[in-house]
């Protein structure tokens, strides 16, 4: 049976529709086959981030509105196998998703993908709140902030009572935290929160950390999901996420400031 | 022959039991028919579907004693013109009540005041927030074992609110008796809500928002507060709000 996982987090520009592309970059690498959803109508970009921006034909709208099938509306993912992308319209306003509309995609796109990753727009509001509803399973972004956290926190609660899962009083969503743009000597020098801040309050498990880093901008402006470079400490970390949503134990990295060697700190980075 | 599921032939009939619903509730202002049946139509056009068959109380407080010139008849026609299902009247004069059983209609018992007609949806926006967190046990406690989040709202009305996780900044919980916390409150704890200052709030460690007994309030910051982070306990003594240690 297929899951389908939100990934949300309220605030936004924490690195939603980044996380979504490596993520579900990341299962289709391991041989599962997936599609993976942009809810963000009227902003799309997740098409832009995983290169696909030119082959948009028909969108998640057209199809809730049986204009398209799902079959003309998937894009195949030009950098591996085992992975579809279901872009987001940019003219239509979010009134376009309704209930009986995405309930109607989602169980057809089960029929055929083992995973279904949707990734949501900020806010609270009706794209949002269609992206969690039908949730399995939630990565929930959140960056090293107060504003962010809280926001996250308010996720959750959302998620525990507002869910197809809460309305039917099925097991609850599962929730997963994914700690982004994490910057070790900032934490140190006390200007963002620390791991351990933010589980203490969340109480959510810990399914990655992803650092701040360069490599996020290079690769989203070259169209390639930055789970590909995979010397790049970004790339890394998502990779550590894939596997441990998979099941694998992996000890967390970039947690804490690399010394830098003599080299490095003659010659930068 | 009787049929196959017929039980005994002397079992009751039927059952007759309480039961509690949430009725749409007419508050009359004016009495001008015309007006009336205009903002009506402007209402039942704004959703159409959402008023057909909904059974409806007309409630005459907010016409204080002019109910006299209230055309009851003409009203309750009017209603269902409009495909309501007018059930019953309440807070109307001696004059209104016979009026509603010479129609056939019910009489609902006073709900005059403001703050008493509030509740129910005060009730039910916490309902609604906690869905899933536990129900209430018999004398109106309720327990949640699971966080109360930002935005959420947990009451206890008539009883204890017990809570086994965290209470995070921006959520609220309410009881109108005590209210136990066995994780950190960051939030806002509102205890005897319905102004019972024997009330008192437990929390494993106080890095609240807001604290509340019987109306009596504090807002908390960290630097303001010996018993940051602390386990304590918070009562009432002579109307100020004592906050002291748990003893350990
Ligand atoms: N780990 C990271 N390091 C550096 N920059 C990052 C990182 N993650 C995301 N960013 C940058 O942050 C910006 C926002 O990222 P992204 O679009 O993924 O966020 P979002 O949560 O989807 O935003 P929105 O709420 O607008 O949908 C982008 O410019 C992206 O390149
Ligand atoms: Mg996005």
């Amino acid at each position: 049976m297929a899951k389908i996982i939100v990934v949300t987090s309220g605030k936004g520009g924490v690195g939603k529709t980044t996380t979504s592309a490596s993520f579900a970059t990341g299962l289709a690498l391991r041989g599962h086959k997936t599609v993976v959803i942009d809810f963000d109508v009227g902003l799309r970009n997740l098409d832009l981030i995983m290169g696909c921006e030119r082959r948009v034909v028909y969108d998640f709208v057209n199809v809730i509105n049986n204009e398209a099938t799902i079959n003309q509306a998937l894009i195949k993912d030009k950098h591996c196998e085992n992975l579809y992308v279901l872009p987001a319209s940019q003219t239509r306003d979010k009134d376009a998703l309704h209930k009986e509309g995405v309930a109607r995609v989602l169980d057809e796109l089960r029929q055929s993908f083992d995973f279904i990753v949707c990734d949501s727009p900020a806010g609270i509001e009706r794209g949002a709140m269609m992206a969690m509803y039908f949730a399995d399973e939630a990565l929930v972004v959140t960056n090293p902030e107060v504003s962010s956290v809280r926001d996250s926190d308010r996720i959750l609660g959302i998620l525990a009572s507002k869910s197809r899962r809460a309305e039917q009083a099925e097991e609850p969503v599962k929730e997963h935290l994914v700690l982004s743009r994490y910057a070790p000597e900032r934490v140190e020098r006390g200007d963002m929160l620390s791991v351990d801040d933010v589980m203490e309050i969340l109480a959510i498990p810990l399914l990655g950390v992803i650092p701040e880093s360069p490599s996020v901008l290079q690769s989203s402006n070259s169209g390639v999901p930055v789970i590909l470079d995979e010397a790049s400490d970004a790339g890394g970390a998502y990779g550590d996420l894939v596997a441990r949503f998979l099941g694998e134990q992996r000890p967390h990295r970039f947690l804490s400031v690399e010394k830098k060697g003599f080299f490095k700190r003659l010659f930068g980075n | 022959m009787s049929p196959p599921n017929d039980r005994s032939a002397d079992a009751a009939p039927f059952d007759l039991k309480g039961s509690l619903f949430t009725l749409t509730v007419l508050h009359l202002r004016r009495t001008d028919p015309a007006a009336i049946e205009r903002h009506l139509a402007e209402k039942v056009a704004q959703a159409p579907g959402f008023f057909v068959n909904v059974p409806v109380v007309v409630d005459c407080e907010g016409l204080a004693d002019a109910d006299a010139a209230l055309d009851l008849a003409g009203l309750i026609a009017c209603l269902r013109r409009h495909g309501l299902v007018p059930v019953g009247v309440r807070n109307g004069s001696e004059a209104l009540v016979a009026a509603a059983q010479a129609a056939g209609i019910g009489v609902l018992p006073e709900g005059r005041g403001s703050g008493r007609r509030a509740e129910p949806e005060r009730a039910a926006a916490a309902a609604e927030s906690e869905r899933g967190s536990g129900a209430p046990s018999s004398r109106g406690n309720r327990l949640s074992t699971h966080p109360v989040r930002s935005g959420q709202q947990l009451y206890a009305p008539d009883g204890d609110l017990v809570l086994l996780g965290t209470v995070s900044p921006g959520a609220e919980v309410l009881a109108d008796g005590n209210i136990h916390i066995y994780g950190p409150l960051r939030g806002r704890a509102l205890a005897g809500a319905k102004g019972n200052a024997e009330a008192r709030i437990f929390c494993l460690s106080l890095e609240a928002e807001l604290v509340s007994i019987a109306g009596r309030y504090r807002v908390l910051e960290q630097t303001s507060s010996e018993f940051w982070g602390k386990p304590v306990q918070i009562h009432l003594a002579d109307d100020h709000l004592i906050i002291e240690l748990l003893a350990r």
